[in-house]
């Protein structure tokens, strides 16, 4: 288990670059991070691309995601079966678009994905419910939280069909001073 | 038959393909989003662009072509194809083609079988045809796994693009033509198609446009190998555009360029790409040299954003620090030590014979004096010599250039991050979405710990509590009366501290001039270091000082925190301000000083060669030692040193108060709460929070000594490397060890411009002082690289002099003469004039902007609370119409249905943007019973490729169809 042993040729590593917004070393920690995850199931060598998946249960165990109260929609949502497993491919996905480099309007995209919990592409009642709960770990009672909804989808509904479309959100969030510094995880 | 199979090869990846390209130009997300989820809506999307592609490929084989006849037709054509094929295909590897041609002549075979059965069942519904394609399609899909090399495919697929482009406007042509003409007609159109396609195939034989066309693709591509990884698609689908765009671009770009042309094009390609690679390989470089990032991600999750800001800023200045030192070590300080004249060579690279003693003394060591004082770290050491060692060093032009390149660095980066963080916040400063931010942004995902974690909920939940509070009642009916009166007597008392401490500063200044008049020998070691002691203590307890003054005001906390840095801001800029017009006062001292001496010293010399003249004038030359040679007071290096001391000092007391308020109350806290009291983890001294905002206003005005003195004392920014570093270190295990996660989190990133501003101010600020005295204050007379000069930038006009043939000087001089500066100011002041005013009018359109869209929003609401009533008379009427239930059920759903409509009428007649237009659609589309509002639609043509759209040529065929 030397320095020296190949994780990715190089070829690979130039793919990922291309795809994402990380350099060859923290390409190269990420495969680390993940294959701390589950080293029985990640193999140390990616060369071959071999086909495994890590279960949602193992990935938000990992200290960066383990207090984010949306841990269990990031992960669902960046995987490509919508369960929560994720292949090292889309590990590398999901923290790219955290990180520091990636665009707000990529940023945008994933946020509005993760928020949308009951995956209808649209931010409705029920899922502002959820997400406020989960921000407050449900300390607001029913009523409080009801009004901050409603003014919430008020203040963001453009077409006033009352529920947030991809576009409303997009509006919305575009605008957000805060948006790009804390849709953020440094890996 | 290599023809066959090449051309079903291109079939499938064509299809492939059409997705791709289709998903490049439409990224928005909504559509990806609809894609995945319905599925079946999306097979008729599939199929309508499969379509497309057939149609374009092979002639209407697929919803038209049927029949013995038809596939007749279609086998000679294939004949016709392979001998074209045989004669055209010498480039391709007749193995693979064989190979491939066994097993696609198979997947043909499937294929017209599936043609027969639909056949059978075309007369009877247009949904069987979709089905029995969608079966064709899958039989294609098999073929295309067992089939054509990964390799190839690939190749094809790419030189499809290319014939796409080429052939846009034909396939347009082609789309009319089929929806109207007959089925002979498009098979030969068809045919034509594929005769250019096969010229295409060939890149020797291509005519200029299409080379144009190829051009185009090749770029595209490469662009789309630059934008990937903004794209998103999940990862999987980002690599293999990736791969087989790469491998496009690889292909074609060699047949790009002509002649001569084509060897240059292939030098540049290869240059750029190496150029690439170099860029990459430096981007990894870079990202291995920042330092402490696995220390700041650690404290980014245990502290959130806002502490690690102070530690990135803290990492920004380092770096800016490092480039400071490098230039001022690379080209002041190392020269002049390595081939300026040696220590103990003139009077000025010489410490005194009175202070040879205690020349290395620790303690004067400490204070900058004995040998600190002669070396290169001050300004006094450096030869007035215009060029040094074999190099011919221009010293002090170096020194000059330096010292203004320092400044004129400083201000270049400051300025460009604040207009990059301009640029990323989103100038949001409006109130319009307060709720949906707290809701979306309040979040920060950095957060790993659970302690910062249950902060975070806390001060989440209070957040929302007080913005539905202030929602219910605006403003609470508290004694404004008490509250302006405190807030005013708080404001007073402030300014009294102000001016106390300025005042403090300037008795302390004035005082230590008189002890350092009457020599630093007699005094202890507090009166030599008051200045430097008093001002750290100020700036230590005045901000406490202010913090409860702040309790009086009853401001919110982030009013209150703005007011807080503001006073401190002013605090600290009086006390350095004080400090400068103290030393201004000794500045002017020391020169009177230096003229006595100066005077003095022109008797001593005249009366030394008097003496050498009149005595024996055989008799060896007396030498005088350096060490005995008068020498004036150099005011240069008194600066510097002030400067230097302050710096340590201030060090130092940050360092210790980290130790006795961090370090120690923690371990006090931790270890007596065994046996005290009361809980004092819980209650009164608890552990502190780290003071963000506090720490990184004494890292700027730490900085703007740094610019206030390099000048005079060239080892500032080494020390302050030095510093940064240790607090770097310090710091974070402060933090880590003896800190808690804040209570109230402010936010981080707003307030990131707001400090930017406030180290401009400084830079400003202390570079105005260093400035006027570089420009109004003669050099001394034999100290420093500008000694013997009257004015220290004279250095310029020396080396241009000297430096620069006769007639440079001559259009430097014109060109500095106030007729032409007068002008450029002019100018300039214009230009700013001009950009400001269009900064404004841009802004006010902005808001004028704003304003509409709230309008149209809040209109559209109207509309849509107005249409919702209509909806539900209507469902009235159709209630008291209708007796029967099942028929109520029924015409409860058209009215739903009628709602919609409603809704879609207003959104499409009203000013709504299209896309919730189209969101809309689908909705509409599950209805059951077929409407007219599909002429919405021709609106926008090709625009978002929605469901309802794809569908609506089907609505349109069925009739054509049943004409025929």
């Amino acid at each position: 288990m030397g320095n020296k042993q190949t994780i990715f040729t190089d070829e690979q590593l130039d793919a990922y670059q291309d795809c994402t917004f990380f350099t060859r070393k923290e390409i190269l920690r990420l495969h680390g991070r993940y294959h701390e995850l589950a080293p029985h199931l990640v193999p140390m060598d990616y060369t071959k691309e071999p086909d495994c998946n890590v279960p949602l249960a193992l990935i938000v165990n990992m200290p960066e995601l383990k207090e984010n109260p949306f841990r269990n929609r990031i992960v669902e949502s960046f995987s490509e079966d919508g369960m929560g497993n994720l292949s090292f491919n889309e590990f590398v996905d999901m923290f790219s678009v955290l990180s520091e480099m990636a665009p707000r309007e990529l940023k945008a995209i994933y946020a509005f994905k993760i928020y949308d919990f009951n995956v209808d592409n649209y931010l409705c009642k029920e899922d502002l419910e959820k997400t406020l709960n989960r921000l407050t770990k449900e300390e607001l009672t029913p009523e409080e939280v009801e009004l901050v909804c409603e003014k919430a989808i008020e203040e963001a509904d453009l077409d006033g069909d009352s529920k947030l479309s991809f576009a409303d959100f997009e509006n919305m969030i575009s605008r957000a001073p805060d948006f790009l510094s804390t849709f953020h995880i440094r890996i | 038959m290599p023809r066959a199979g090449l051309i079903t090869a291109e079939n499938n990846s064509d299809i492939d393909l059409e997705f791709t390209g289709d998903e490049d130009e439409v990224s928005t997300f909504q559509e990806e989003l609809e894609r995945g989820r319905h599925r079946g809506r999306r097979r008729d999307g599939d199929r309508e662009k499969k379509k497309r592609g057939n149609r374009r490929r092979k002639g209407a084989s697929k919803e038209t072509v049927e029949g013995e006849e038809e596939s007749q037709n279609r086998l000679e054509k294939r004949e016709r194809r392979r001998k074209r094929a045989k004669r055209h295909q010498e480039a391709r590897g007749r193995e693979r083609d064989e190979e491939e041609q066994a097993k696609i002549k198979s997947g043909k075979k499937a294929k017209t079988r599936k043609k027969v059965k639909n056949e059978k069942t075309r007369k009877v519904e247009e949904k069987e045809e979709e089905e029995g394609e969608a079966g064709e399609r899958n039989a294609k899909g098999k073929m295309k796994h067992g089939g054509a090399k990964r390799e190839e495919k690939k190749e094809d697929g790419g030189k499809h693009t290319v014939k796409e482009k080429a052939q846009e406007v034909k396939k347009k042509k082609h789309k009319t033509v089929v929806e109207t003409s007959s089925e002979e007609e498009m098979s030969e159109e068809a045919n034509e198609d594929n005769e250019e396609e096969e010229k295409e195939l060939r890149p020797e034989s291509l005519s200029p446009e299409e080379l144009e066309n190829l051009k185009e693709a090749v770029d595209e591509r490469k662009k789309l190998i630059q934008s990937l990884r903004g794209k998103p698609w999940p990862m999987k689908k980002k690599l293999v555009t990736l791969r087989e765009s790469q491998e496009f671009v690889e292909k074609y770009e060699g047949a790009l360029g002509k002649g001569k042309g084509r060897r240059l094009y292939a030098y540049k390609v290869m240059m750029s790409k190496k150029w690439m690679k170099f860029q990459r390989d430096f981007e990894n470089f870079k990202t291995v040299c920042i330092p402490w990032e696995m220390k700041i991600k650690e404290i980014e999750s245990h502290f959130g954003s806002s502490v690690a800001s102070y530690f990135i800023f803290l990492r920004w200045m380092y770096g800016i620090n490092m480039i400071l030192f490098g230039l001022t070590f690379g080209l002041v300080m190392v020269p002049e030590a390595l081939m300026g004249r040696p220590y103990g060579s003139i009077s000025r690279k010489t410490v005194p014979r009175a202070e040879e003693a205690s020349a290395m003394d620790f303690a004067v060591l400490w204070d900058c004096g004995g040998y600190a004082q002669y070396s290169v770290l001050f300004y006094g050491y450096y030869n007035s010599q215009r060029a040094i060692g074999w190099l011919k060093f221009r010293m002090p032009l170096s020194y000059f250039l330096v010292g203004v390149g320092t400044v004129a660095y400083s201000y270049m980066v400051v300025i460009r991050t604040m207009a990059r963080n301009s640029n990323e916040s989103g100038g949001g400063d409006d109130n319009s979405f307060n709720f949906s931010w707290k809701m979306f942004t309040s979040w920060d995902y950095l957060i790993g710990n659970p302690e910062t974690a249950d902060n975070k909920f806390a001060s989440i939940t209070t957040s929302f509590k007080e913005a539905i509070l202030e929602e219910q009642e605006s403003h609470k009916d508290d004694n404004i009366h008490l509250t302006r009166f405190l807030r005013v007597l708080a404001n007073f008392l402030v300014l009294c501290c102000l001016a106390g401490s300025g005042y403090l500063i300037y008795f302390v200044v004035r005082r230590s001039q008189k002890f350092a008049l009457d020599g630093l020998d007699t005094h202890t070691w507090w009166e030599r270091n008051e200045v430097n002691m008093v001002m750290s203590l100020l700036g230590m307890f005045c901000p406490m000082l202010f913090d409860v003054i702040s309790a009086l005001e009853n401001y919110h906390p982030r009013v209150a925190l703005q007011w807080q840095l503001g006073r401190i801001f002013a605090l600290f800029l009086g006390n350095l301000y004080t400090f400068i017009i103290a030393l201004m006062d000794e500045i002017n001292l020391k020169r009177e000083e230096e003229m006595i001496i100066k005077y003095n010293i022109s008797m001593w010399e005249a009366s030394f060669y008097n003496s050498s003249v009149s005595g024996n004038s055989t008799a060896p030359p007396v030498i005088i030692q350096p060490a005995d040679v008068p020498r004036g007071p150099c005011w240069e290096t008194m600066v510097g040193q002030e400067f230097v001391r302050l710096i340590i000092s201030d060090t130092m007391t940050t360092y210790i108060t980290l130790l006795i308020g961090d370090f120690l109350r923690a371990v006090l806290v931790r270890f007596l709460n065994y046996c005290w009291c009361w809980d004092l983890e819980a209650g009164f001294p608890s552990y502190s929070e780290f003071d963000v905002s506090g720490n990184v206003l004494s890292l700027i005005f730490n900085q703007g000594m740094i610019w206030m003195g390099a000048f005079y004392a060239p080892c500032l920014p080494a020390l302050n490397v030095l510093r940064l570093h240790v607090s770097m270190y310090l710091q974070c295990w402060a933090v880590m060890c003896c800190n808690v996660p804040q209570e109230r989190v402010f936010k981080a990133s707003g307030s990131n411009n707001f400090y930017m501003a406030m180290l401009l101010v400084i830079l400003f600020l202390s570079t105005l002082p260093a400035i006027y005295t570089i420009v109004t204050i003669p050099p001394s007379f034999d100290c420093g690289p500008f000694s013997g000069k009257k004015r220290m930038f004279d250095v310029i006009a020396e080396t241009l002099e000297s430096d620069f043939p006769a007639w440079f000087g001559k259009v430097f001089s014109s060109a500095s003469n106030p007729g032409l500066v007068l002008p450029f100011i002019l100018l300039m002041v214009l230009a700013i004039y001009y950009l400001q005013s269009t900064s404004k009018s841009y802004k006010e359109v902005n808001v004028e902007l704003k304003k509409k869209l709230q309008a149209q929003n809040e209109e559209n609401k109207k509309k849509n609370k107005r249409a919702a009533l209509k909806a539900q008379t209507d469902l009235e009427e159709a209630r008291n119409a209708t007796s029967q239930t099942a028929q109520q059920q029924q015409e409860t759903d058209g009215d739903e249905k009628h709602a919609s409509r409603q809704r879609l009428h207003h959104g499409t007649t009203g000013h709504n943007p299209p896309p919730p237009d189209h969101e809309r659609r689908p909705l509409a589309t599950r209805a059951p019973v077929p409407r007219p509002y599909h002429h919405d639609n021709h609106g926008t043509p090709g625009y978002l490729p929605g469901f309802s759209q794809q569908s609506e040529p089907r609505l349109y065929r069925v009739p054509s169809l049943q004409r025929h």
